[in-house]
């Protein structure tokens, strides 16, 4: 589905694309789809092959593993892009805790679009490796 | 009530009185058709409806074929389309498609009230009589007929508004429906502002007329042929793609568009190209803002319904209704704002007749179980039956080939009540809801090669999912696949299989 025409203004404020020109910041717009789950919805599911690479827009949404709610995701936080650059299935569930707007790249597309991207893969590493600081910090 | 006399609304209405269910049928056009009545501006469809497969055309079998019938449940009405096609082409001219959705209301006796305007909507608390179950409310249209009431309203009002985004001065040219007779573009220098199957029609039909066309809108083109979906230009637009690719004066563009300014007896375009922030200034006698639809909603959104994407389709649950407000039901285009799994990126089919007419029949179910107290028949199958069912349905049930990854069959496998086929469900229903052990098949495509068979299996509650290999000649009834799905129902099929 093709975006609406704010997400432009919505995603500049984003760290993910702090980097990019306004007229990249359109062609990411007319790259991605916008999708939209109903409070309760899943979006990725754990097990279930085909998932995409997501940008939260509005609403938030719980990390489920195994039934428990682990976390929580907001707007500008990103998921799934651990399986499509695994190539692998997701090893949770992403579930709407409200209603929830995303933006949505399949995981074929995500390493066309990074590589075309530097900035954004670098940005993309530095919240993955927040997440493995946070991680490591909490096995410990 | 149902809102609409385009395909989604006369399949709705069809398969709702299939299963009893007294209902009102509001349109404001004057026969039935939608935005079949006047589009595509070309005259000509981009569904197809093959003659000769090999299969009857009063099979259900046949519909996979057929993508621009509606669906009847009896042979007697099926196949209206080739019937009335001229043979010089497999896409149906536009009358050839209005006539056929005319022909299918007539022949089935739809009951439309005509010339009836749906104007707005007033949700208030359930009076006394009803019956239904939900939100305990009931809906107020507002008609130039009057007032109607109900619990439950379906808007089948089509995606068809015109729609363009916020360029400056670009409120200023015609639309796409504003298109003028190809003629009038004698030797003109056209802008077409988006790179959709629209602006490729057109191009397509100025082709032979135009002294110069460009194309333009930030996103590369995509073509279907090569994301083997219904994503992208269709074969039938491609023409302006190769003049442009064999430097024959077409020209594509992949960039930001500023502004339309009016210039003299034309107008001036002002481009920025996205990779190295590059002006561009055009001059051209034409703009045309072939820049999509949107749904005409009305006060829907006021009402509460959500909305999302450029053409601010209603989102919805698994089974088209508002995910924000309770008896409000969806059907025909407007239904692909239920995405379902969309897995590699791919949307359902549920954009085109040949994908939405299957979500109506399986809303009309869905409506009359949940909500009229129907309990409609699950046909009981033996254990041994099972697998062949399965994998003939995988071969040749339209349902699941037009709907891929997103509408599924079902077989319960209940202890107690035996094997019954549940028949059609939406497949994230189906994986999202948990129930009794039983088994989903669907076809998928990844976007690379032919589309294969998957099947989830939910088994004490938990669903996995199994996907079988491709077939070349994509007949899913060997004895391989036999063994594979065998071996996958096993652990709920086998006379040994502990009971959920």
């Amino acid at each position: 589905m093709a975006v609406r025409d704010d997400v432009v203004n919505t995603i500049a404020a984003f760290s993910l694309f702090a980097d990019l020109t306004g007229p990249q910041l359109e062609e990411v717009a007319h790259l991605f789809d916008e999708t939209f789950f109903g409070d309760g919805e899943r979006i990725l599911r754990q097990g279930v092959s085909g998932s995409g690479f997501y940008i939260i827009l509005e609403g938030t949404a719980a990390i489920r593993v195994n039934g428990v709610d682990r976390t929580s995701l907001k707007a500008g936080d990103y998921f799934g892009e651990i399986s499509c650059l695994l190539g692998e299935v997701p090893v949770a569930d992403i579930v709407a805790a409200t209603p929830l707007r995303c933006l949505v790249l399949p995981a074929a597309q995500l390493e066309g679009f990074l590589t075309a991207h530097p900035k954004v893969m670098y940005r993309l590493l530095q919240g993955e490796a927040r997440k493995l600081k946070n991680t490591t910090k909490w096995l410990s | 009530m149902l809102v609409g006399s385009g395909p989604g609304g006369l399949q709705l209405s069809y398969s709702l009185s299939r299963m009893g269910i007294d209902h009102a049928v509001l349109s404001e056009d004057p026969a039935p058709g939608g935005m079949f009545r006047r589009w595509p501006v070309f005259q000509r469809m981009l569904s197809w409806t093959k003659p000769f497969t090999g299969v009857p055309h009063t099979s259900r079998m046949y519909e996979r074929y057929d993508w621009n019938s509606l669906v009847p449940d009896d042979d007697a009405h099926r196949a209206v389309m080739p019937a009335l096609m001229d043979g010089t082409s497999y896409f149906p001219s536009r009358p050839e498609m209005q006539k056929g959705l005319e022909t299918f209301a007539e022949r089935t006796g739809i009951h439309i009230r005509y010339g009836c305007r749906w104007e707005s909507t007033k949700a208030i608390p359930s009076s006394a009589r009803g019956g239904g179950q939900g939100g305990g409310q009931e809906f107020v249209l507002t008609t130039s007929d009057g007032e109607y009431r109900a619990q439950v309203v379906v808007f089948a009002v089509g995606v068809a508004q015109p729609y363009r985004p916020p360029i400056l001065g670009l409120d200023a040219v015609p639309h796409y429906g504003d298109f003028r007779p190809v003629e009038s573009y004698k030797d003109h220098r056209v802008f077409i502002v988006g790179k959709q199957n629209s602006g490729f029609e057109i191009a397509t039909g100025l082709l032979p007329w135009a002294r110069q066309l460009v194309l333009a809108s930030p996103g590369a083109t995509k073509l279907s042929v090569n994301t083997h979906t219904l994503v992208g230009v269709r074969a039938r637009y491609v023409q302006p793609y190769e003049d442009a690719a064999l430097a024959g004066g077409v020209i594509i563009l992949d960039t930001t568009i500023e502004e339309v300014r009016k210039d003299g007896a034309g107008f001036l375009v002002k481009t920025r190209n996205a990779t190295d922030g590059r002006e561009l200034a055009m001059v051209a006698d034409d703009v045309i803002a072939a820049t999509g639809f949107v749904s005409p909603l009305r006060d829907l959104p006021a009402l509460g319904v959500a909305t999302f994407g450029q053409s601010r389709l209603p989102a919805q649950t698994p089974f088209w209704e508002s995910a924000a407000i309770p008896g409000i039901f969806f059907a025909g285009t407007i239904t692909q704002g239920a995405a379902g799994l969309k897995k590699h990126g791919i949307p359902s089919n549920s954009g085109a007749v040949q994908g939405y007419r299957y979500n109506a029949r399986v809303l009309a179910r869905h409506l009359a179980e949940t909500h009229f107290g129907v309990r409609t028949p699950r046909p009981q199958l033996k254990p041994a039956e099972v697998v062949p069912y399965l994998l003939n349905e995988l071969s040749r049930g339209p349902e699941l080939w037009h709907q891929r990854s997103y509408l599924t069959r079902v077989i319960q496998l209940d202890r107690d009540r035996g094997i019954t086929d549940e028949g059609i469900l939406p497949l994230a229903h189906f994986i999202d809801t948990g129930g009794p052990d039983a088994v989903a098949v669907a076809l998928e495509s990844n976007g690379q090669g032919d589309p294969y068979p998957a099947v989830y299996l939910r088994k004490a509650g938990v669903v996995s999912e199994h996907l079988l290999a491709p077939h070349p000649l994509l007949d899913f009834s060997g004895t391989d696949y036999e063994r594979q799905l065998g071996e996958i129902l096993d652990p709920v099929l086998s006379p040994s299989a502990s009971p959920a």
